[in-house]
């Protein structure tokens, strides 16, 4: 039954990772009840192995909670959870749009880091009210009058009454529910106006089709009616509308302006119901959608290949499984000289690209080899067209191009002061331009850098942790593309380009990557039958060489006992190895080579 | 046709550090008791006859040249035979190894491992006599009727370098042996060299590879032909016996770890002597001597692939194909054509199993 409106609370918790948001959800879920304690495991929220296990959320969630407060109201609380990382930046702001308020979980031992900071002033955009939340308040490293004050320095937020928990130990959780009750304010919205409701997630399921998460704005909606999704004009029958459960979906006879809850309608991918869309009625629609609607684009490119090429048709099912579920994900199918037939896929972030590429490995037990990311160059042509390419492969002839142009990031780290000399030190090496560096209080700072996006998709943000010990945090927005002197290194071996290694970089890293990439794949190339020249050029020209020498000898066991089949196995054992290697041309590379040149970075 | 005839003789005093070979240390009766089983087992092969008789091991000369005469009085052997028994030369000294009954009994060969006479290099493979108890043994063989010797030296020892691999080889010709087996030291699992193998200063493959063309170009210029990518001898003294592995030919092998070829099967006896005494079981291991298999080991020789040999056995030719892979390697100076043969240089003999599987896919 629904309540009525001045009863119903719509929240999420933002957090930095790791500060503790899917634990207070948790206890949170357990307190009002909705959960039996017998069936709590850690985070039920993160439903995934993998968010459980990186303690990330990747995909935005909603749970529906009745609590009944120190006032004896009964209140519907719905907790919508939000991804803390930058690469889910659009989902965290759709998430946000669905609420009237958010908690603020900030970590007593850490205080304020990145995504603290871009997820609050996300929540400020949306006008929500903010519950500062002061966490882990049981550890003897906790500071939490300092990080009260940060908070207030830094944010501006009253901390006077801010709840301080434990999530872990669940002391004084229950505080949190009182300021939810307390201070977010109960949705607005008109039950007689045509309905508008927010989608701010969808998930696909195999029985019912894509299940949309909606807040309703304006309006009601009810199993029957004609739904219509304003972005792309679609229309569906409603099968279900209901509530979320922690652990199952309440289906409800209609849902009403100010609430959270579910609509199935047999809709086959989570392509028709786009994150940030506006659901309608087909007989009665708005005029407007709701605003803030953009389609998601892919950010990082890299191909996707199967280790074994049997594996192909499996990669397309497990690609097409994903992309069910997944609409920021996208494939088409590519080939390389070397890798055979595989996908060239676009991710919002690096992130992003590591959770699909563990998905697939973990979930469809596929083993895969991927090739290095790269981003969209826009290159200007001489004839003064612009070609756009996020694979290397395409890159055009050197000598019809006018001009490159790259993405550039805004970036922000986060991090006590005494590792401003290093990350300056990384920034600068990754071609950064330093804009400017706050003392967010004495010991931290907050440190702006322009960075080109090709710098950061590999391995900056493992360098930063590795530099600061962990502590410094990052978060980053694509500001523009400028004009940059950009190459194309082309890797030879005995004299063919192995297409899968080649990449776009600035002009000025090149000869030091050239020569790294050509020793590092000497390193793992065995010798073979004869001697390989390894090359890295420009367009033409050699900047970097080695030579993996023919092989001298291979294993002369003498045959002892006239034992033939020991001999007959040996060579067996060879051809069983050679196929465990990529044949290009002449020469076998096995996959540790080429695992060894993509995972090229400052430390080797 | 007669065959071949391999015993294992699963004895040593000592193990070396570099050897998987099955052995253990002879203790109170095993040894008579190991020598009544196999002339047990013999007693049940009476219908071969064999022409070449090889004893292994382990180390043979540990049960004295009595035993080994016992053994053969229980196996049906032709005239015009070859008898090789491995000896260790520290069992070999004044009041050792009886060589003139050995020779009495028919033994005609004897394979002496040297390894090294630089007495460092010795020392380091473990190796309990001095090259001068070698020597002293060498001449003891020859001086009661076998000069049939042939020396086992190894390539690759920790510290080798060409000057010493020269000390070793003038070694063996000084001594006026007829066969020397040269192999390249090969880091087995299970042996002591496996777990020090990062300790041992041992020469590099380049290094290895260089050792190998030089023992090569040595035995040649003293006058001995190489005839298996390890063996070297002056012209008509090969060992018979070991010829009949690389042709393809039948053999019987008795004892813990011996393998035998016959009637186009492959069997083996395992590696336990407890179980060898008690219930020795041969265990089958696949049938043998299609054409791959012989090509593989015909290829081991410098005479190497041949048509007219293949032909005779198989009733067809060397496919193509061979051919066609073989240039490249040609090209390369690891292999030779001719219009019906295909064989291995000595630097093909160093790749040989690149090679060889190569050409049979």
């Amino acid at each position: 039954m629904a309540v009525s409106k001045d009863k119903i609370r719509n929240f999420s918790i933002i957090a930095h990772i790791d500060h503790g948001k899917s634990t207070l959800a948790d206890r949170l879920l357990e307190l009002t009840k909705s959960v039996a304690l017998r069936d709590m495991t850690e985070q039920i929220l993160d439903d995934m192995d993998l968010e459980r296990e990186r303690g990330i959320t990747i995909k935005a969630h909603a749970v529906k909670l009745d609590y009944t407060a120190n006032d004896g109201e009964v209140y519907e609380l719905n907790l919508i959870d939000t991804p803390g990382h930058v690469d889910f930046n659009y989902e965290v702001s759709r998430s946000l749009a669905a609420c009237e308020g958010a908690i603020l979980v900030v970590d007593a031992t850490q205080g304020i880091e990145a995504q603290t900071l871009a997820n609050t002033y996300l929540a400020l955009d949306h006008d929500l009210e903010i519950v500062p939340v002061i966490n882990k308040i049981d550890l003897p490293s906790a500071m939490p009058d300092e990080v009260a004050k940060e908070i207030e320095d830094v944010i501006g937020l009253d901390c006077s009454v801010a709840p301080r928990v434990s999530a872990k130990t669940g002391l004084n959780v229950e505080q949190v529910l009182e300021r939810i009750v307390q201070d977010i304010p109960a949705p607005k919205g008109d039950d007689s106006a045509p309905l508008r409701a927010l989608i701010f997630d969808s998930v696909y399921d195999s029985y019912r089709g894509v299940i949309v998460y909606v807040r309703i704005m304006d309006g009601k909606i009810k199993a029957g009616d004609t739904m219509k999704m304003m972005q792309t004009g679609a229309t569906f029958t409603v099968v279900e509308v209901g509530y979320m459960r922690a652990q199952s979906m309440e289906p409800a006879d209609e849902l009403c302006a100010g609430e959270v809850g579910y609509i199935t309608a047999s809709i086959k991918t989570v392509r028709d119901a786009n994150v940030g869309d506006t659901v309608t009625l087909a007989t009665n629609p708005a005029p407007e959608p709701l605003p803030g609607y953009r389609s998601v684009l892919p950010m990082v490119f890299c191909g996707v290949y199967p280790a074994d090429g049997n594996d192909y048709e499996a990669l397309r099912d497990a690609l097409e499984k994903l992309r069910l579920n997944d609409a920021a994900l996208s494939f088409e199918p590519e080939t390389s000289g070397v890798l055979g037939f595989g996908f060239r896929c676009g991710f919002l972030g690096l992130l992003h690209l590591e959770i699909i590429q563990e998905r697939l490995e973990r979930e469809y037990d596929l083993d895969l080899v991927t090739t290095i990311p790269s981003v969209i160059y826009k290159i200007h042509m001489t004839d003064g067209s612009v070609v756009e390419i996020d694979n290397p492969t395409h890159y055009p002839n050197p000598a019809n191009i006018d001009y490159c142009e790259e993405p550039f990031t805004n970036a922000h780290i986060y991090s006590p002061a005494e590792y401003v000399g290093t990350i300056m030190d990384l920034c600068q090496t990754r071609r950064g331009i330093f804009k400017g560096m706050d003392y967010i209080t004495k010991d931290r700072v907050d440190i702006l850098y322009e960075l080109p996006l090709n710098e950061i998709i590999y391995d900056f943000f493992d360098s930063l942790k590795s530099r600061t010990r962990g502590y410094a945090s990052f978060d980053y927005e694509i500001c523009d593309y400028r004009r940059s002197n950009l190459v194309k290194l082309d890797v030879l071996l005995n004299g063919d380009v192995i297409d899968a290694l080649s990449f776009i970089i600035h002009a000025d890293m090149a000869y030091g990557k050239a020569r790294k990439i050509a020793e590092k794949l000497k390193e793992n190339i065995p010798r073979q039958m004869f001697e390989i020249p390894v090359q890295v050029a420009i367009g033409g020209k050699v900047i970097a060489r080695e030579t993996i020498k023919a092989m001298r000898k291979d294993v002369l066991a003498k045959c002892y006992g006239g034992d033939i089949t020991r001999k007959k196995k040996l060579l067996e054992k060879q051809k069983e190895g050679k196929k465990r290697m990529r044949s290009f041309g002449s020469v076998e590379v096995p996959q540790e080579a080429f695992m060894a040149v993509l995972k090229l970075d400052d430390n080797n | 046709m007669p065959l071949g005839l391999y015993i294992h003789i699963p004895f040593c005093r000592s193990k070396c550090p570099y050897c998987d070979f099955y052995s253990v240390m002879p203790s109170g009766d095993t040894v008579d008791k190991y020598v009544k089983c196999v002339c047990n087992q013999l007693r049940g092969y009476d219908n071969y006859q064999f022409d070449t008789v090889y004893f292994g091991g382990g180390t043979p000369s540990v049960i004295g040249a009595e035993n080994i005469a016992e053994i053969l009085k229980c196996a049906d052997i032709t005239d015009n035979h070859e008898i090789t028994v491995e000896c260790n030369p520290s069992d070999c000294g004044d009041g050792g190894f009886d060589f003139e009954k050995a020779a009495k009994a028919g033994i005609n060969r004897i394979s002496f491992g040297l390894q090294s006479a630089v007495d460092s290099e010795r020392k380091a493979l473990g190796r309990r006599a001095g090259a001068q108890d070698v020597k002293n043994a060498v001449k003891r063989a020859q001086s009661d009727g076998i000069g049939n010797i042939s020396l086992d030296l190894m390539l690759g020892i920790p510290g080798q370098n060409e000057d010493t691999l020269k000390r070793s080889v003038d070694f063996c010709f000084s001594a006026g042996v007829k066969h020397i087996s040269a192999y390249i030291l090969k880091i087995e699992e299970c042996t002591y060299f496996y777990k020090a193998k990062d300790r041992l200063n041992l020469p590099d493959e380049d290094e290895t590879a260089d050792l190998y063309l030089k023992c090569v170009e040595l035995t040649e210029q003293n006058g001995m032909k190489q005839y298996e990518i390890s063996n070297f001898a002056f012209p008509g003294f090969e060992s018979r016996h070991n010829l009949k592995y690389w042709r393809c030919e039948e053999y019987l092998g008795i004892g813990p770890a011996a393998h035998s070829f016959i009637g186009g099967k492959r069997f083996y006896y395992g590696r336990d002597l407890n179980e060898y005494l008690n219930n020795p079981q041969p265990v089958y291991d696949g049938s043998g001597g299609d054409f791959d298999e012989y090509a593989m080991l015909a290829l081991r020789l410098t005479e190497g692939l041949q048509d007219s040999m293949a032909f005779e056995r198989f009733g067809f030719h060397i496919p193509e194909r061979f051919f066609e892979k073989a240039k490249k390697y040609e090209k390369n100076g690891l292999a030779e054509i001719t219009d019906n043969s295909i064989s291995l240089t000595a630097k093909g003999f160093l790749v040989s199993n690149a090679i060889i599987g190569d050409l049979l896919t």
